[in-house]
């Protein structure tokens, strides 16, 4: 005789900053089934997109995620220089790898903060925040923002790293890797975080691959990938650094994964300052011919990728956008399932999961039937549009 | 007209000092320090000292009670009262017998053991009526962890019995440290009194014990129904627990509260003290697993518990 009962995680949930539902089903404190229900906040930004120039397309790619403000321009204005064959500066390319790997700093940061806070353990969440301000003070010097940098355009970027702030970013940076010394030792050796972490939400390397889990999820079981070396942009394969992949893919893999990933980022940060040669930012293109262009980076939770196709007018005719928290959440089902409530939620965090990322839409009652199809809000929509304008009295 | 002087005074005790009012704005005060500590542990800044006055005024005073359709209204209302009332009767007795301990009753340290249960058992009683399959799992949680810690709670109350020559009076433990030494001194009894900090730390539900109502889990469990003065109230009385539990353990292993202005200032201090460790444990653990709590309780805890009940057999 079971009862099960059903623990909604969402769409409103202190675990989550952003809107998205997981159903457990759970017999007691025993998860038996996960449903997970994303497209809370669809905001058509590949639509909008498509009614942009390429200049402005990629101010909305760059607006798709706070986090990932540097991988998803990086990812289109490479699937737009993909179109045109064109060439990018080489201190251009050792740019948009020190801003690609700060991000990951912050970003990997930031998730061993939420991680903390998730299992209760809020002085980590507190001061892995606070490191992350270090890295946050390295953008607004070099960028001018903490968040969406603006620095990626098609054919190099709009800022140059001036030479004066190059100490200051070694500086910050040294101080940023004490800290981590001091976090990675703090959660690596405490005893009941191994308790809590070891051994939960196993994803095997099998599983790994037939979901095609990306990033920091897939290297923590053992799968050996990674945008930056196997297809080389920016100037990744111009500096030495390494793949880290764990074998357990539990929990705690993937927080080694993502905490020792971040030593690689400081080296690669250093080893492009010291590399970068001089000479223009821009390449300066006028036309985009028509064509269809493939771009894809290393954002922080895995492989983000972008299609652009271009009909030789002024904007993209297509754009496809495709992040990697897509591909990480239907893991959950081999991950969640047979774990307690209590692990539940750390699992579904352990994947960092970017909802602002992942965006689709369907609306469905508690039946579980599609009450609404996507031609039915398309239809709604156009009713609304007609019944404002009538309003206001445009054409 | 004694026996109308005798409920006048019984009254007084109970319901403003030592008793409710006291007793909650102490509790208040403590959960000022306690958010104040955290605070400056994570790099914050922490609230002003009133932060805590002005919550629960907010919650009794302002905010709307809401109670879920189709609940008990009795059960689901009547708990919090149950669980505030038996809180303050802990917190009146030890203080009342601090002061005078020939005041005490033969058994009133197995009272005490029933009513600081009190609070755990209501909060789960009102969960579970609350009919909220989060706040079920919350309540089922805390039921487990009940069972769990009771038992090295009750294990190591056994050593000042002992000590104090079989007597279940706290009146008698009192007296028999006042004439020996405070039990901390003794092996038997440090051991002792660290097991019941960590049953302490489960009882007031701190991290890593805060299962029951893991926010980020099952968002704030039990808790979750309660809104308004019923909230409130739950507050309060576990404000009034952790006042109470500390000066519970200052009286069973640190002879109790002096009154003397030098006894009164270690006894404020022998107070920080147990807070702090309690903090301090607070903020650098992550939250365990219910099955971790058990293990953990019934294991090692439990272990430490008979090991102290030994040492206290054999003397020392």
């Amino acid at each position: 005789m079971s009862h099960k009962a059903t623990i909604p995680i969402g769409p409103y949930h202190p675990l989550q900053e952003e809107p998205e539902f997981y159903k457990l089903v759970v017999e007691g404190e025993k998860v038996v089934d996960v449903d997970v229900r994303i497209g809370y906040n669809h905001r058509g930004i590949e639509k909008i997109s498509e009614s942009k120039s390429f200049d402005q397309s990629i101010f909305i790619v760059e607006r798709i995620c706070g986090i990932c403000s540097s991988s998803h321009p990086i990812a289109c204005v490479q699937a737009i220089e993909d179109i045109g064959d064109i060439v990018v500066p080489e201190r251009a390319l050792h740019i948009r790898s020190i801003i690609q790997e700060l991000e990951r700093l912050h970003s990997h940061m930031l998730w061993v903060g939420l991680a903390g806070h998730f299992l209760g353990y809020n002085t980590v969440f507190m001061w892995g925040w606070k490191y992350r301000e270090l890295i946050c003070d390295i953008m607004e010097t070099v960028t001018g923002n903490r968040q969406n940098y603006a620095m990626h355009k098609v054919g190099g970027v709009r800022r140059d790293i001036e030479k004066e702030h190059v100490p200051y970013i070694l500086t910050r940076l040294d101080e940023f890797l004490h800290h981590l010394d001091m976090i990675k030792g703090s959660v690596l050796d405490d005893p009941v975080l191994h308790v809590r972490l070891k051994g939960v939400g196993v994803l095997t390397m099998e599983d790994a691959i037939g979901y095609s889990a990306l990033g920091p999820t897939a290297r923590a079981s053992g799968v050996n990938i990674d945008v930056r070396r196997d297809h080389p942009y920016a100037a990744y394969d111009r500096v030495k650094w390494n793949v880290i992949t764990q074998k357990e893919g539990d929990v705690f893999a993937k927080a080694v994964v993502r905490i020792l990933e971040m030593y690689e980022s400081v080296s690669i940060i250093r080893q492009c300052l010291d590399k970068m040669p001089a000479g223009p930012i821009d390449s300066n293109p006028k036309d985009i011919p028509p064509g269809e262009g493939i771009g894809n980076a290393e954002a922080p939770r895995g492989e983000v990728f972008h299609y652009v196709r271009s009909d030789g007018t002024n904007s993209p005719v297509r754009h496809k956008v495709r992040a990697p928290t897509y591909m990480n959440f239907p893991t959950f089902r081999q991950t969640v399932v047979g774990e307690t409530v209590s692990d539940a939620t750390i699992i579904l965090a352990a994947i960092d999961p970017c909802y602002c990322c992942t965006e689709r839409m369907l609306i469905v009652d508690s039946e579980d039937k599609e009450i609404l199809s996507a031609q039915d809000l398309i239809r709604l929509s156009q009713e609304k549009t007609l019944k404002l304008k009538e309003k206001m009295r445009v054409k | 007209m004694t026996y109308m002087a005798k409920a006048l005074e019984y009254a007084f005790l109970y319901l403003i000092f030592p008793g409710f009012l006291f007793s909650s704005a102490m509790g208040l005060l403590i959960g000022w320090i306690d958010r104040k500590v955290t605070a400056r542990i994570q790099w914050r800044v922490g609230p002003p000292w009133y932060q805590n006055f002005i919550d629960v005024l907010k919650l009794l005073l302002y905010k709307e009670t809401l109670v879920p359709e189709g609940v008990s209204k009795t059960f689901f209302l009547g708990m919090p009262a149950v669980a505030m009332a038996s809180a303050t009767l802990v917190s009146t007795i030890i203080l009342v017998i601090n002061a005078i301990p020939q005041k005490g009753f033969i058994g009133d340290l197995i009272v005490l053991v029933y009513l600081l249960a009190m609070p755990s058992i209501a909060l789960m009683l009102g969960a579970f009526a609350s009919q909220n399959p989060l706040a079920s799992l919350g309540a089922s949680r805390e039921m487990k962890l009940m069972l769990s810690y009771e038992l090295p709670f009750i294990l190591s109350l056994v050593v000042p019995i002992m000590k104090s020559g079989y007597s279940i009076r706290l009146g008698d433990i009192l007296i028999k440290q006042a004439n020996n030494g405070s039990l901390i001194g003794s092996p038997s009894g440090a051991i002792s009194f660290f097991v019941m900090l960590l049953c302490i730390q489960a009882k007031l539900g701190f991290v890593p014990f805060d299962i029951s109502e893991a926010e980020t889990e099952i968002m704030a469990g039990a808790y979750i129904e309660y809104s308004g003065k019923a909230l409130g109230i739950f507050k309060l009385a576990k404000a009034i627990m952790t006042f109470a539990v500390p000066i519970f353990l200052i009286t069973l292993y640190f002879g109790g509260i002096k009154f003397s202005p030098v006894g009164f200032i270690k006894t404020i201090l022998q107070f920080i003290l147990i807070l702090v460790l309690m903090i301090v444990i607070k903020n650098t653990n992550p939250r365990v697993r219910i099955d971790q709590a058990l293990k953990f309780f019934w294991g090692p805890v439990a272990l430490l518990a008979v090991l102290s009940v030994a040492l206290a057999y054999l003397g020392y």
